[in-house]
């Protein structure tokens, strides 16, 4: 089999504001991001061959056809849980390297705040006895985060400070990203004061719930110098998708999670890393709470298992640190509308690797990794993304 | 002769006394917690009672209350099903009467004696709301009994039994009603209870050629511990040393299940010869006479009546209580709206009301829910049915949810491993916050969930272990 490494580039991108937008619908936010993407790449909607769409809460693609007046031309809408737009772009990826279309659009969106109340509500499911308890998703990962505190022996004082770091990192970097929800600093002391939200995380242990659009022009490595010389071109992906191993297994440990150990695996093998702390120079994770970005570091292969919180002390994860993390601001500042994320992450390491991230810049970047998870403890959708610029 | 082979009770672990604000009145009374009713009572008392022994011997399950969660539908289908016992059994709920708990027992008797059972399963349970601040509030108590009627390893023979049946509206309640209507106290106390209970155990006496010194103890229902002390004199018995305490001040009158409650207070201290009388009330009187066998010095003790008093947590704030029970309109997690999907529940009624779990028989492993496909081997369809309900667990992690329930706060969701292998997600109560932490030890209680759509939805919590 092949890999996707150096097939596909990407040559233009858009971002919507993300936040609490009560004056955008699904259509104004996908006009927002898609219009960004199609100046930024210099081409009309009428150039678009195909598209994918990524979203939860939108049945088929027609809403995007709709709100940017495609004609006609096949859209397909994808969902995996948190992982769906980088899935979206994944399969977007494979037409293109196919060689079936040379200019594809790939969007992501969500609007969460027509829902009327402040935390994540669940999509309209399949009708069921509903009789396993509904664990929002805080206390999902609070599960975790109790099961680490108590197998690595951290005091609870210890871990809400280790996990304080991460959002106090996060929000030091989305405070100079006038896309995000969130633009100001917090300290540790408030973070780790904070009311609970689901023992042992507080309010800045969790990222919000927020509306948000991306979206990302595609083409083959050689179409792509007609658009622009700072394209960029995919490395690897990585999609692992779990079946409830965790929930089943009585094994499971909890502090760690297998999907992002394979899915991160694949995408080192494809784009042929083989020494991930040395060759990756950014990332962007998710971080829907505090103690997923402290495990993924676990997971990723980056921190020693149960040791992620000694190079969280070192800064190593900092933006001037060895390997930055959540250079944007993550989850913590952006909200995750759920379909949105994915690319969101995307546009971050896009506009890092063109030189573009102004204050937030990472310097001379040549490798950036976007991770996603999506689900519980026990069971996700996992999806990874490597990108580079190009040779 | 049909008799007593095994009993269980239980009794809520809340209460309401005098540090509960905003009732502060000088006794204790047993309340159901939000997610407990009649049927959850039951199944507990149940299982009590059925511990250790072979639950697929026993042949028909009755299902005592005035109480029950619905009007059309068995109580009982649902209460023998958590208790796990064989489809082809006799489960009937005995409904309407404060009596209806010696009226099962009558059945049961009956059944046993007439050779269609082998083994009967009689539970009741009763959670009846007084008016706040009424003489009934003081009185009544939530609770459950449960015997195993048999006919071999016998440690109360049922030796003799009077019943008068009465048409008067002395306590009563209709459809909708939330609390219990009475007509003049002064009238019903004395035409009805104390006029017809010394009638029913009198004729009994008489009948059996008793005095009342021949009685170790007296178990009968009563009202109130004014009526229930005169009742006793009355009848000729000691207070002191004859009468099985009304535990007024403790629990409380518990309704249908008060009389066999008190009857399984006697038998934890009964010697083998001892001669009970058991009497309770209700449209009319049954009196029971019953004979000690030496077995009962062989019998297993149960979590009965003394172990559960003991095991207690006194509300801190009668708010809480009223806003369970829709006295203060605040509505639990499960907001009444479209109930969820009868069919699915139906489908997953093993692993919900039973709490079955699979094993694979390839290689061991034990999963909950149940898996046609095994999670570890991958081998498809080569499994047994596991039950967790009777499982120790411990919590191998959990949280505290502060902000999705306002009847549950914080809401704790707990992962629990079982003994033997199995692990499962449930969610927890009946609990302080200091017994949930990882390692933590818990017992599995069989709970309703929520109500919506008119469907009351069962399942099971775990709880710090009771005794």
């Amino acid at each position: 089999m092949e890999s996707i490494k150096d097939k596909v580039a990407i040559v233009g991108m858009g971002c919507s504001k993300f936040g609490e937008r009560w004056d955008a619908s699904t259509e104004d936010l996908l006009v927002e991001s898609c219009y960004e993407a199609f100046e930024d790449a210099g081409i009309e909607s009428t150039d678009i061959q195909a598209a994918w769409l990524g979203t939860l809460n939108q049945m088929s693609g027609q809403i995007l056809a709709q709100a940017i007046k495609t004609e006609y031309i096949p859209i397909t809408r994808v969902e995996n849980w948190c992982a769906t737009a980088t899935d979206a772009m994944m399969n977007a990826c494979y037409a293109v390297a196919a060689g079936v279309y040379d200019l594809v659009l790939v969007a992501g969106v969500e609007k969460l705040k027509d829902s009327g109340v402040g935390h994540l509500t669940r999509a309209s499911a399949q009708p069921s006895s509903e009789i396993m308890p509904h664990v929002p998703p805080p206390a999902q990962f609070a599960m975790a985060a109790n099961r680490y505190f108590h197998d690595y022996k951290l005091s609870y004082e210890e871990g809400k400070r280790i996990l304080a770091m991460i959002s106090v990192k996060n929000h030091h970097n989305g405070s100079m990203n006038p896309k995000a929800q969130f633009q100001r600093e917090i300290t540790t002391e408030q973070a780790v004061e904070a009311p609970l939200i689901a023992y042992p995380l507080g309010l800045y242990d969790c990222c919000s719930v927020g509306d948000g659009s991306a979206a990302a022009i595609i083409t083959t490595p050689e179409k792509a110098k007609s658009f622009r010389d700072d394209y960029i071109l995919v490395k690897g992906f990585g999609l692992a998708v779990g079946g409830r191993q965790g929930t089943l297994r009585d094994y499971y440990d909890f502090t760690h999670f297998d999907e992002t150990v394979y899915a991160s695996r694949m995408a080192y093998t494809a784009a042929g890393i083989k020494n991930p702390l040395e060759e990756i120079d950014l990332a962007v994770v998710h971080d829907c709470f505090s103690i997923t970005e402290l495990i993924i570091y676990e997971d990723m292969g980056w921190s020693s298992r149960g040791r992620a919180k000694e190079d969280v002390e070192s800064g190593f994860y900092a933006l001037e640190g060895g390997l930055p993390v959540n250079t944007d601001g993550g989850l913590k500042c952006f909200g995750h509308p759920v379909g949105a994320s994915g690319l969101r992450m995307i546009y971050e390491i896009y506009k890092q690797l063109q030189d573009k991230a102004g204050p937030r810049q990472v310097r001379n970047p040549d490798i950036g990794l976007t991770h996603n998870l999506g689900g519980r403890p026990g069971s996700f959708s996992c999806a990874v993304s490597i990108w580079g610029r190009r040779g | 002769m049909a008799g007593i082979v095994s009993y269980g009770a239980y009794i809520p672990r809340c209460r309401l006394g005098k540090e509960t604000a905003g009732w502060g009145l000088p006794v204790e009374k047993s309340v159901a917690n939000f997610d407990e009713d009649s049927i959850t009572m039951a199944v507990a008392a149940g299982i009590d009672c059925v511990t250790g022994l072979e639950r697929s011997a026993v042949d028909a399950l009755l299902f005592a209350t005035t109480t029950s969660p619905y009007i059309e539908k068995q109580g009982a289908a649902v209460v023998a099903a958590a208790i796990d016992l064989r489809r082809n059994i006799i489960a009937n709920d005995n409904t309407n009467s404060l009596r209806a708990g010696t009226l099962a027992l009558r059945s049961a008797i009956d059944a046993v004696d007439a050779g269609t059972a082998n083994q009967v399963v009689v539970t009741a349970a009763d959670c009846r709301m007084a008016a706040p601040h009424s003489e009934f509030d003081r009185n009544f108590g939530d609770g459950a009994a449960s015997l195993l009627i048999g006919n071999t390893k016998v440690i109360a023979n049922i030796v003799d039994s009077y019943s008068v049946s009465d048409d008067i509206l002395d306590i009563w309640r209709v459809a909708g009603d939330s609390f219990v209507r009475t007509w003049e106290d002064r009238f019903i106390l004395e035409t009805g209870y104390l006029k017809v209970l010394t009638e029913a155990v009198s004729q009994l006496m008489q009948k059996c050629n008793l005095n009342p010194k021949d009685i170790a103890k007296a178990a009968f229902y009563g009202p109130n511990p004014r009526r229930h002390a005169e009742i006793s004199r009355k009848l000729g018995f000691n207070p002191q040393t004859q009468v099985q305490d009304p535990l007024f001040g403790k629990m409380g009158n518990t309704g249908t299940a008060h009389a066999l409650m008190l009857l399984i207070a006697a038998l934890e201290e009964a010697k083998p010869g001892d001669k009970i009388l058991l009497a309770s009330y209700g449209d009319g009187a049954d009196a029971y006479l019953l004979e000690v066998t030496s077995e009962i010095e062989k019998f297993t003790p149960r979590r009965g009546i003394k172990r559960h008093l003991e095991s207690k947590q006194v509300l801190l704030d009668n708010a809480n209580y009223l806003r369970w029970h829709g006295l203060m309109g605040q509505v639990g997690q499960g907001i009444d709206g479209d109930p969820p999907s009868v069919s699915a529940r139906w489908r997953e009624r093993e692993e919900i009301d039973r709490l079955h779990g699979t094993k694979c028989k390839t290689c061991g492993l034990i999963q909950y829910p149940s898996q046609r496909v095994c999670t570890k081997c991958h081998t498809k369809d080569n499994w047994e049915t596991v039950r967790l309900s009777d499982k120790k667990g411990k919590i191998f992690t959990f949280s505290l949810d502060y902000i999705t329930s306002s009847l549950d706060m914080p809401l704790a969701i707990t992962i629990i491993d079982f003994e033997g292998g199995g692990r499962g997600l449930f969610l927890m109560t009946d609990l302080e916050l200091s017994e949930v932490h990882c390692e933590a030890p818990v017992e599995m209680s069989f709970r309703k969930m929520h109500s919506s759509g008119g469907v009351h939805n069962y399942f099971w919590k775990a709880i710090p272990p009771r005794v």
